[in-house]
């Protein structure tokens, strides 16, 4: 049994090690396999996005590649495919070292690609989709005909019989994600990389994906299946791997991995609970502040009861895609909850709106602070400034004076690393940005406060002082909602845990139950019947 | 049936309906006179409109032509005048100046990544001033091969007349037809319109086929130009002003979707016939200002641009519900 296969079968499973050149040597020999990642090092200004990450992919089999947000899944594929360059290791493909410059430099050499949004026009037909740039021609005119006979006969393959000559954007997405493998598989055909393929289908439409992939497997493609369903996973994959953090957590057998190994995999808790915090007792014990009965939303999160205490801290733990996020937001007023009820203090709330719940002394600092947190160019200051000055309205405006004082008391209470507050915020470390705009919440002396992955991408020692301050908040009173990837962290402040799965809460754990161990189970239930991602 | 064919059908209903009613004021209009009239007196529109068309079918705007046909006349007043140079060679040398032209502006919107807006903004004023430059007086040409072309032409049963630069303009378009729907060209250029990031990804060559079609449209606003100085016998600096802004409401008329990516050349001949049989007939009236002309385009295309929103939310719903 080759090294290679060692890893494969990964039991005990392979940490991603490679550093002798001997072990090389066997990866590489392996005839079965079609492509070979070794050592991938990419960075980014600031942090490692893959530190020498390993990933091997054999002819007919689908290997899913999983792990949570920011955990080098897609940087990964961007490497394989040439839409990043790599700064360190080897891409092997059919036994030759490959090195491609540009995804098209990719597809030549064999690797397609298909993501979650097709990349395809819609405004061209379905025949043109699939041929262009080499239709077929005579004397410099496309032969029209002969393109849709060929375009019908590639489709067929996948089972497909719609009007070649309509536009591509006319059909439905499922539809598109075939041609798009198809022209894919036509253009490439060693390797298929499908990024999230699955993510707006619906479950007959997943049925049919799903048909077409292992048709191509039983052609002896590659293919790398890229999704957080964990159902699905289990259907199709042959093969697993999972990165965290930018590292490789190892390859298995799908067959013969348990589910709870594999969160335990994507989630890590290898690092053993931190003490828990000691104030939990007599905090749980207090009158529930914030009430939200059968509270939901159609379509984004099934309808969930959630009484909140003041001063106290609710984890809520889940896989990406799990309703996490949709939570946050749905307290938070962004989606409007279109079934059950709010109250604060006894008295019913009116949270329609991220205005309204401001007003009702509500903060929420979301998941990607870059996108939906920071305004770059602005500088620090004017950050924390920003939701202090929504509440109070326009035609108050907070003086510079006020705005200087209000800056520097949070720059030193939060130790913001920045040389000035005039700094423009883009320029400060992730941390510091997160830190800044927990100010800005907390500027606005909030009573609820909802913290959507408050460590993500920032720094070991940035991740103690974050939740440091978690419990210093939750101590002064303020009552707290953090979602985390991290469960040793959940496990640290949260006097309570709610679990989701599939959009729903599936469970809550409290006092002595909460463990990364027992959070981990209830991620890992198996869905009871009839539900489906 | 196909949707995309929507816009199209409705230009062609729309301009059989207007024939029809100004038939029925009045029937002379149905005379083989007039329509080879139509086509003479906008040939010059109509070849410029061809290459404006390939320009908005890629999501860009081409502002120079006008100008550009202007400074064609001119050119070809001045070296007619004051050298003995062949008008087929001067001919020749002015297109090669004008699809350079275009190439070139072709070069920066897509090497610089600028608007082609403000690119063709600045090449109308550059076109412009050059054409100024050469002579600020309007230049007859005197020509005997222009006195010759003028008498070529084919007679149509009842006294009209398709004449050299009308049959022109027919030829233009159905080279554009065909270029447009046949060919990787046309392909590419309708994928550019369809989003330029996507079709590289799909290995569309963007940077060619970009400077391809902003040089097709200079070579075509010249050859628009020497048909308008074969048409005027004439050059000046001041003519053709807006010419540019004709072009553009002949293409979204026939049905070309201005962002780009949806459309055919086709529909833009149409376009211009609409505007020329908009133009006949007011001179047909005679108490009517020839301004008539200008608020009832302004209708339609408000009207056009209406209908491509609807059809566009319309194919949008059924798609949620199919």
């Amino acid at each position: 049994m080759s090294t290679a296969d060692a890893i494969a079968c990964g039991s005990p499973y392979f940490t991603g090690d490679l550093r002798f050149p001997g072990t090389l040597v066997f990866m590489l020999n392996n005839t079965n396999d079609i492509l070979t990642a070794v050592g991938i090092v990419k960075t980014f200004p600031g942090a490692v996005a893959l530190d020498k990450v390993n990933f091997s992919l054999r002819r007919g089999e689908v290997h899913a590649l999983l792990g949570e947000n920011g955990a080098g899944k897609s940087t990964l594929i961007k490497c394989m495919t040439g839409a990043y360059r790599r700064d360190a290791g080897t891409l092997t493909l059919d036994g030759t070292e490959i090195d491609p410059h540009d995804t098209l430099d990719a597809q030549k050499l064999g690797i397609g690609t298909v993501y979650q949004e097709v990349n395809l026009l819609g405004n061209l037909s379905v025949a043109e989709n699939l041929f262009l740039g080499r239709q077929p021609r005579r004397f410099g005119l496309v032969q029209t005909g002969e393109m849709k006979k060929r375009a019908n006969a590639l489709l067929a393959q996948y089972g497909i019989n719609i009007n070649v000559s309509a536009a591509l954007g006319s059909f439905s997405v499922a539809i598109q994600q075939v041609v798009a493998i198809a022209r894919a598989v036509d253009l490439s055909g060693k390797v298929l990389i499908l990024d999230e393929p699955t993510a707006s289908l619906d479950a007959q439409e997943v049925e049919m994906l799903f048909r077409i992939v292992r048709d191509l497997r039983a052609r002896g493609l590659g293919i790398v299946f890229i999704t957080h369903f964990l159902e699905q996973v289990y259907d199709l994959t042959d093969r697993i791997t999972v990165l965290r953090n930018g590292q490789l957590v190892g390859t298995r057998e799908t067959a013969s991995l348990p589910r709870r190994e594999l969160v335990t995999m994507m989630l890590g808790h290898e690092l053993q609970s931190a003490e828990k915090a000691v104030a939990e007792a007599e905090s749980s014990s207090g009158p529930v502040q914030f009430r939200f009965s059968n509270y939901g939303k159609a379509g984004t999160i099934k309808p969930f009861d959630l009484d909140v205490r003041k001063g106290e801290v609710v984890g809520i733990a889940g896989l990406l895609g799990s309703g996490r996020t949709e939570t946050a937001e749905l307290l938070f007023g962004v989606h409007k909850a279109d079934s059950g009820t709010a109250e604060i203090g006894g008295k019913p709330a009116n949270l329609s709106s991220p205005r309204a719940a401001i007003a009702a002394r509500f903060g929420f600092c979301p998941e990607d602070r870059k996108v939906d947190g920071i305004i770059g160019e602005l500088s620090v200051r004017e950050n924390i400034a920003l939701a202090l000055q929504a509440r109070r309205g326009w035609a108050r405006p907070l003086s510079a004076a006020e705005q200087n004082a209000l800056a520097d008391r949070y720059i030193k209470a939060l130790d913001i690393r920045t040389s000035d507050r005039e700094k423009p915020i883009r320029l400060l470390s992730g941390g510091n940005q997160q830190k800044a705009i927990l100010a800005r919440w907390l500027a606005t002396n909030p009573e609820f406060l909802i913290l959507d992955e408050p460590t993500r991408g920032i720094d070991v020692g940035a991740h103690a002082e974050i939740i440091r301050l978690i419990r210093e908040l939750c101590a002064q009173g303020m009552s707290l909602i953090v979602i985390s990837s991290e469960l040793e962290e959940l496990v640290a402040y949260s006097s309570r845990v709610l679990v989701l799965r599939d959009r729903a809460h599936v469970a809550e754990l409290t006092g002595s139950e909460i463990t990364t161990e027992h959070i981990v189970n209830a991620i890992a239930a198996a869905p009871g019947a009839g539900e489906h991602p | 049936m196909n949707q995309k064919y929507l816009p199209l059908i409705a230009t062609i209903v729309i301009f059989i309906v207007s024939y029809a009613v100004c038939a029925a004021q009045y029937p002379n209009i149905l005379s083989t006179r007039v329509v080879g009239n139509l086509l003479t007196d906008n040939a010059f529109l109509g070849i410029a409109a061809v290459g404006m068309t390939f320009v908005i079918l890629s999501g860009g705007i081409d502002l120079s032509i006008g100008s550009v046909i202007a400074f064609t006349g001119i050119f070809l007043a001045v070296m007619l005048e004051s050298t003995s140079i062949h008008p087929l060679a001067a001919f020749a040398l002015v297109l090669v100046i004008t699809t350079l032209f275009g190439a070139i502006m072709g070069a920066i919107i897509h090497y610089l990544e600028m608007p082609a807006f403000i690119v063709t903004l600045a090449g109308m004023f550059l076109a412009r001033g050059m054409a100024f430059v050469l002579s600020i007086d309007s230049i007859p040409i005197k020509h005997p091969f222009y006195a010759a072309m003028k008498g070529f032409y084919y007679k149509l049963p009842g006294g009209g007349r398709i004449t050299l630069i009308g049959g022109l303009m027919v030829l233009v378009f159905a080279l554009g037809i065909l270029l447009a729907q046949r060919t990787r060209f046309g392909t590419n250029v309708y994928a550019l319109g369809g989003g330029a990031q996507t079709s590289a990804l799909m290995g569309v060559p963007v940077g060619r086929t970009t400077i391809l079609i902003y040089g097709l449209s200079g070579f075509l606003a010249g050859l628009s130009g020497i048909v308008y100085s074969l048409y005027t016998s004439a050059g000046y600096s001041l003519a053709t002003v807006g010419v540019e802004l004709d072009a553009i409401a002949a293409v979204v008329i026939g049905g070309t979707l201005l962002t780009g990516g949806a459309g055919f050349v086709g529909g833009t001949l149409v376009g211009v016939l609409i505007q020329g049989l908009i133009q006949t007939y007011i001179t047909f009236d005679g108490s009517l200002s020839s301004w008539w002309t200008k608020i009832l385009i302004g209708a339609l295309l408000f009207a056009f641009i209406l209908m491509q929103k609807a059809i566009l939310l319309l194919s949008r719903q059924n798609k949620r519900y199919s």
